[in-house]
């Protein structure tokens, strides 16, 4: 057993990474097979907390806090808020399965299949040592203000044109 | 620094965090309904306000937790029971985390994030789905609407609340509330330091934007849409009762009470005195008894704060739905974001 870890492998953290994972796993599975959409959002916020809770045990803690900003205080905050304004039910519904389910199972497995092929293919064999200390923000800051500059603006142009289109779907007039 | 002699065990320092938690988070929740809830808002009715449990009724919390703990607990027949009992958790649970990274003294603090702005502010934003789910699941329209409106507000002035506190974040060159904290009792104003250099004078607008939001967030008056008694009995908290209910009522205060604390890290210097006074070069050398000395004047400075946010509250109408949003998105907004320029721009300059 000893022979499969590295010197540096801090088994604390593996452990709270299968942990952690599990959770999400099980949160996952809720959020598609819930008869009450709120509750399905309530799981997805365990899910998205879970992401956050990774990210910590992989020490990249702006990461981490971004996860909790950007995702449960923001996406899923509006995700409710537009669920309990449309439709808000209590107890179960009956109509919330499309007729194509079916077809999320193969597309699922197969990104899941993609992702796992990448990541086993670049790190095969190679293990992570534990970061000593947690990735601090001005070092992400250097990153993508020099290197990634470019990929940084580019991407707040998405995010301009998905508001602006928002505005024009909202405006009837 | 005068370093402590008696090695504690790793359990030992978590459960000296988890009562030092507590404390943080209750103590000033309790201060604050006494001294001001109680008595600052009795006096400026000209009453007295309770007198009877206690010398001068300071014992009335204890009354007044009693009488909540042994109600009976009704959950509505047509609420969803569990997410009716987890809402109330969610939104002290979240108060809980905040603290963690208020800084109280040089060694007395709980974590030491780099990004400790951004986290306290990240964890801010939690709270408001366990209000949403509050209102959602007690299966009233008053609890709904209120519900609805407190998302509203809440989302409405977390920006303001965020950008204000970016200037302080570039002034100070960092994330960190401790380095923060360093920065304003080791700066000096033109030489001169006296007094170090709080943020509140450069940053005075920004100050007054943090604490306009924190007034919104803690949905104090003139910001009580979400629970407006005279359109929506008590908002999303209307189903509420019994134990339930302090514990909504203990995260209000609570939170108050925490999101002052950051505010006199950000902008009042926090826990520290000028370091000039007793010639400490830096964080290291600051004397031992700080830890002792720190949480005291984060006390004083927190029921400074929460005395403005309560006589405020004491003092001004409600507004409209409709204005409440305008204020945050066409004042408040474009504000903070000019003060960012110019702070940015000044900060590059000098």
């Amino acid at each position: 057993m000893s022979s499969m870890l590295g010197a540096d492998v801090n088994v604390a953290q593996n452990v709270g990474f299968y942990i952690v994972a599990a959770i999400m796993v099980f949160g996952a599975l809720r959020v598609v097979s819930g008869r009450n959409v709120v509750h399905a959002a309530l799981w997805l916020v365990v899910v998205l907390g879970g992401v956050a809770a990774q990210y910590v045990l992989a020490a990249a803690e702006f990461v981490a806090i971004s996860q909790v900003m950007v995702y449960i205080g923001a996406v899923m905050v509006l995700f409710l808020f537009g669920i309990m304004l449309t439709r808000a039910t209590i107890g179960e519904e009956s109509d919330l399965n499309n007729k194509n389910w079916s077809i999320g199972i193969p597309v699922s497995l197969l990104l899941a299949g993609t992702l796992v092929w990448v990541i086993v293919d670049q790190y095969r064999g190679e293990v992570l040592s534990s970061p000593d200390e947690p990735m601090s923000t001005t070092a992400i800051s250097d990153v993508f203000l020099r290197e990634g500059l470019v990929p940084f603006l580019a991407l707040s142009f998405v995010l301009l044109a998905a508001a602006v289109g928002a505005i024009v779907l909202a405006r009837k007039d | 620094m005068m370093s402590i002699a008696l090695e504690i065990p790793y359990w030992g320092q978590s459960l000296l965090r988890v009562l030092g938690g507590v404390g943080a988070v209750l103590l000033p929740a309790g201060t604050i309904v006494y001294l001001f809830l109680f008595k600052m808002m009795s006096f400026m009715q000209s009453r007295l306000g309770p007198m009877e449990a206690g010398p001068y009724g300071s014992m009335q919390l204890l009354a007044e937790v009693g009488k909540w703990l042994q109600k009976e607990d009704i959950i509505p027949e047509n609420a969803d029971a569990k997410i009716y009992k987890l809402a109330p958790v969610i939104v002290l649970v979240s108060t809980f985390l905040l603290v963690v990274v208020v800084p109280f003294g040089p060694d007395a603090l709980f974590t030491d994030f780099s990004a400790g702005v951004f986290y306290a502010l990240a964890i801010g934003s939690v709270s408001v789905i366990g209000i949403l789910v509050a209102g959602w699941s007690s299966a009233n329209k008053y609890s709904l609407l209120g519900g609805l409106r407190a998302a509203g507000q809440l989302i409405a002035y977390e920006l303001p609340m965020v950008l204000a506190v970016v200037g302080v974040v570039i002034q100070a060159g960092s994330m960190n509330l401790q380095q923060i904290v360093v920065a304003q009792n080791s700066g000096s104003i033109f030489g001169w330091d006296g007094v170090g250099f709080p943020f509140v004078l450069t940053q005075f607008v920004g100050f007054l934007i943090f604490m306009i939001a924190v007034q919104a967030e803690l949905t104090q008056v003139p910001f009580d849409m979400p629970i407006a008694e005279s359109e929506l009995v008590s908002g999303y908290m209307t189903e509420y009762s019994g134990f339930r209910f302090l514990i909504f009522f203990i995260g209000e205060f609570a939170t108050a009470g925490v999101f002052a604390f950051i505010a006199s890290v950000l902008f009042l210097g926090g826990w520290g005195i000028p370091f000039s006074w007793f010639g400490w070069e830096s964080l290291e050398a600051v004397d031992g008894w700080m830890n002792i000395v720190g949480p005291v004047i984060m006390l004083t400075k927190m029921l400074v704060l929460t005395g403005i946010i309560m006589w405020v509250r004491f003092s001004y109408p409600r507004f409209r739905e409709d204005q409440l949003q305008r204020f945050a998105w066409k004042v408040l907004i474009p504000l903070s974001l000019a003060n960012i320029a110019v702070t940015a721009i000044l900060k590059v300059a000098i």
